[in-house]
């Protein structure tokens, strides 16, 4: 468990003082895949660096099992970073070693004898997809590739808590998702804790079970990930679910209107829209849409528009309710 | 020009710079050889731990010394390397007597070498170390790394290939320097081009001894490279 309270961070640089954290305060359960979401300059990396204190907060705390990490002498806290550990946007390989030895690199900081961190660290190469690899340096490998290593580098010291600093940010989209696919079954295997930061709302639907919303370095909202996303309460989390550049412009929609939310309903193969057409004549046009297939499911959402009759209305809310998964509400605008 | 080059070449002259060629050279190059790879690997040894502390000591460094220890060390430095070498050996004689027992000879001009190279060492060294990405340290600090396990493990074998064309920066203006010492009671190459050339007048003399010296920077120069380069695993 890991308990983040009011932690508060200013930068004091030459163009004036940044609050990149301000009064913060989450609670990740182990075994979570939790996600930190936000704009660029939100605060998420200063965060994150707070987790493993590689930034000293200037205000609160951050408890991993009940051990306060700024109480910690600073032989202490490098046994703790061992137990939780780290991948970055840019890899961070060492150029100069090849893929095993970089593996190998944190045992070595543990004091594993030679022959102990290459069995080890073949071990987890073989885990994440690279065994052939491990005479190649880092250079000769592929974005996605150096992060597998990586990632064999982060659990080498067999860690509770893996924190992914846009992880996938420099990746392509297939690369990404075969990158986040192995945390998610390192995660289910190990039950090992993943923090994820990122600034792609994909990344968080795809992997992560609970998320936290950061917003000029304050947490705008927090919950189960399908939860927030559906029902996107604060500023910021509706910047996110509605990206401003396909945002909604139902101010001359005549009639009135419906958000159905698809919360992973088995709706991905059904026209489910065209099928009340037909079943009810009910004639629905689609205002905005976004949805998305994952595993057969569908998530995201879609406003409707609708005559001005309030028995039409409530015959589609009906019949959409009936199907699982899937939520109906009546909006008068996307807010 | 032609009657430049017939005197030069004059049959007596060349017999005689050939006799003194076949007595002198091979000692002369093995003394400037021997002082210059001596030298060097003493101011390696001394500056390759001042330059890890230039970039470490700092304030927001990894292993953070007082600050007026760093400003007193970066004094020091820049003094020594602002003296004129052949000054600078004349400054130490009474430390070279002290260590050597003599201010002449090629052990002596050692200590003057080591003295002129080890801050200049440190300077070259601190620049191919605040080459180490930073982004690298974050790492080792996140997998809990202690600040001497990312000077060793992370920042020197990091910047060996800067390391390793510095150290041939290093070598040839050692080599240089020990050819200056020549004018001061130092051995080698320097010492015949000057005895010969500049007191004797005997030209030729003067000018195969500056021929070798070039062919030592080329040859330190050429073996410097390649090993830089095939030390660094970026580039394949």
């Amino acid at each position: 468990m890991i308990k983040i309270e009011k932690l508060s961070k200013t930068f004091h640089t030459a163009d004036g003082s940044v609050e990149a954290l301000k009064n913060v305060s989450l609670d990740i359960a182990d075994g979570d895949i939790f996600g930190i979401i936000g704009m660029s300059g939100a605060g998420k990396s200063t965060l994150v660096r707070c987790i493993n204190l590689l930034e000293r907060p200037d205000e609160g705390s951050v408890t991993i099992d009940g051990v306060d990490l700024g109480s910690l002498s600073k032989k202490q806290l490098r046994e703790v970073r061992r137990k939780v550990t780290m991948i970055f946007q840019g890899f961070h390989l060492l150029m100069q070693r090849n893929c095993l030895k970089n593996v190998c690199f944190p045992l070595e900081l543990a004091g594993y004898s030679r022959a102990d961190a290459q069995k080890r660290a073949k071990e987890l190469l073989e885990t994440v997809g690279l065994s052939d690899k491990a005479n190649a340096y880092p250079s000769q490998l592929s974005g996605g590739q150096q992060q597998r290593v990586a990632i064999a580098r982060a659990l080498a010291t067999d860690p509770k808590v893996l924190l992914c600093d846009e992880a996938t940010s420099a990746l392509d989209p297939n690369t990404t998702n075969s990158i986040l696919e192995l945390i998610q079954e390192i995660n289910q295997k190990t039950g090992i804790t993943v923090i994820v930061i990122t600034h792609q709302m994909s990344v968080v639907e795809k992997v992560c079970r609970h998320v936290a919303i950061l917003d000029g370095g304050e947490v705008a909202e927090q919950g189960d990930v399908t939860e927030v996303f559906s029902h996107p309460h604060s500023e910021a989390a509706k910047r996110l679910v509605y990206p401003e550049s396909d945002a909604p412009d139902v101010s001359d929609v005549s009639g009135r209107l419906l958000r159905v939310v698809f919360n992973g309903a088995q709706a991905a193969n059904e026209p489910i829209i065209a099928r009340m057409a037909s079943e009810r004549g009910i004639a629905a046009s689609i205002v905005y849409a976004s949805t998305k297939s994952i595993g057969g499911k569908a998530y995201g959402q879609m406003i409707l528009g609708l005559p001005d009759n309030e028995n039409v209305i409530t015959a589609a809310i009906g019949y959409l309710s009936e199907t699982k998964g899937i939520i109906v509400e009546e909006v008068t605008g996307i807010d | 020009m032609i009657d430049f080059f017939n005197e030069l070449f004059a049959p007596d002259k060349v017999d005689e710079a050939w006799m003194i060629i076949q007595n002198q050279f091979p000692t002369a190059i093995w003394e400037t050889v021997y002082v210059t790879i001596l030298s060097t690997l003493f101011a390696v040894i001394i500056g390759l731990p001042l330059g890890v502390l230039l970039v470490t000591g700092e304030k927001n460094g990894i292993l953070p010394i007082p600050s007026w220890l760093m400003q007193t060390l970066n004094v020091i430095i820049n003094l020594l390397r602002s003296v004129p070498f052949l000054i600078l050996m004349i400054m130490v004689f009474p430390l070279t007597r002290a260590i050597v027992g003599t201010v002449v000879g090629t052990e002596a001009t050692v200590v003057p070498l080591v003295i002129a190279a080890f801050p200049f060492v440190a300077r070259l060294t601190e620049s191919s170390l605040r080459e180490v990405n930073p982004n690298l340290i974050e790492m080792a600090q996140s997998m809990g790394a202690s600040p001497v396990q990312i000077i060793i493990k992370v920042m020197i074998p990091e910047s060996v290939p800067s390391l390793l064309s510095n150290a041939t920066i290093a070598i040839t203006t050692v080599l240089g320097y020990s050819a200056m010492s020549g004018i001061l009671g130092g051995g080698g190459l320097g010492k015949i081009a000057i005895n010969y050339g500049y007191y004797r007048y005997k030209d030729l003399i003067m000018i195969a001894a500056v021929i070798l010296l070039i062919v030592l920077v080329q040859l330190f120069q050429t073996v410097g490279t390649r090993l830089a380069v095939r030390s660094d695993k970026r580039l394949k």
